[in-house]
């Protein structure tokens, strides 16, 4: 299993609300989805307050971390078959 | 001769950086075993080994999980408590407790929220849950009065 914090990423906000990381997803990322708390992705379970947004931005796959102490970090990992597994799911980003 | 521990409960601890908690984790532990309940504690290492310090003959802490694998279990069904309650004083223990809540949708789920922005971020908290809000950061009495009347131990 890789963890999440082990992976090259970029890190977009850190020490965010929630609720600033959804609603960057959806304004910014070409793409996204929703889906429910509990998710898998990337060998780790989503953590967050439903509906959690992840965005997919070419093979970059773009969703919420949170830590207890340290809030929560919209990281940025480039991962094509990730990024496949989610095209599916994935609806344009929000407009205006 | 203790007394048989009839349901599972989780604790869900926050940061502990607003000294409120420690006190109530350690409180909550002892009523609700009283009560027969099974607790386990789930937090970050630094929580965690706070209670354990804080509690060297075992008197009041069981099993402690480290948080994000305890969300691990509740998403695969391994874990199912019949209770949880979650403390919540930022943003990262609301989004925490929103996930526990979602994923324990038939549980008891008590949220306490606390610290200096407790009513503005017990806004925040729309899921479906029985809410304890306090400004309290060092003195836990109001808290604890507010939650033993939720769990019906003031008599």
């Amino acid at each position: 299993m890789v963890c999440v914090e082990d992976m090259p990423c970029e890190v977009i906000f850190s020490r965010a609300s929630f609720a600033e990381c959804r609603e960057h997803v959806e304004r910014h990322c070409p793409r996204y989805c929703h889906v429910d708390p509990g998710f898998r992705l990337f060998d780790s379970y989503l953590i967050g307050v439903p509906p959690i947004a992840i965005g997919v931005d070419g093979d970059a796959v773009l969703f919420p971390y949170t830590k207890p102490c340290h809030g929560t970090f919209l990281l940025r990992i480039e991962d094509a078959g990730e990024a496949a597994r989610l095209a599916s799911r994935c609806r344009d980003r929000k407009t205006g | 001769m203790s007394p048989e521990l009839r349901e599972a409960a989780l604790l869900l601890l926050g940061c502990p950086e607003v000294p409120v908690q420690q006190a109530l984790a350690l409180h909550l532990l002892g009523r609700l075993r009283a009560d027969g309940y099974a607790v386990t504690c789930a937090g970050n290492p630094a929580v965690l080994q706070l209670l354990r310090v804080s509690d060297p003959g075992r008197h009041y802490i069981g099993p402690a999980i480290e948080i994000e694998r305890c969300i691990g279990e509740l998403a695969e069904g391994k874990r199912a408590p019949a209770l949880c309650v979650a403390f919540a004083h930022s943003d990262a223990g609301l989004t925490f407790a929103a996930t526990a809540r979602h994923l324990l949708p038939e549980a008891r789920f008590v949220l306490l929220v606390f610290g200096r922005e407790a009513e503005a971020l017990a806004e925040e908290a729309t899921f479906p849950c029985e809410k304890i809000v306090e400004k309290a950061v060092h003195n836990p009495t109001r808290l604890k009065r507010r939650i033993d009347e939720v769990f019906a131990w003031s008599a």
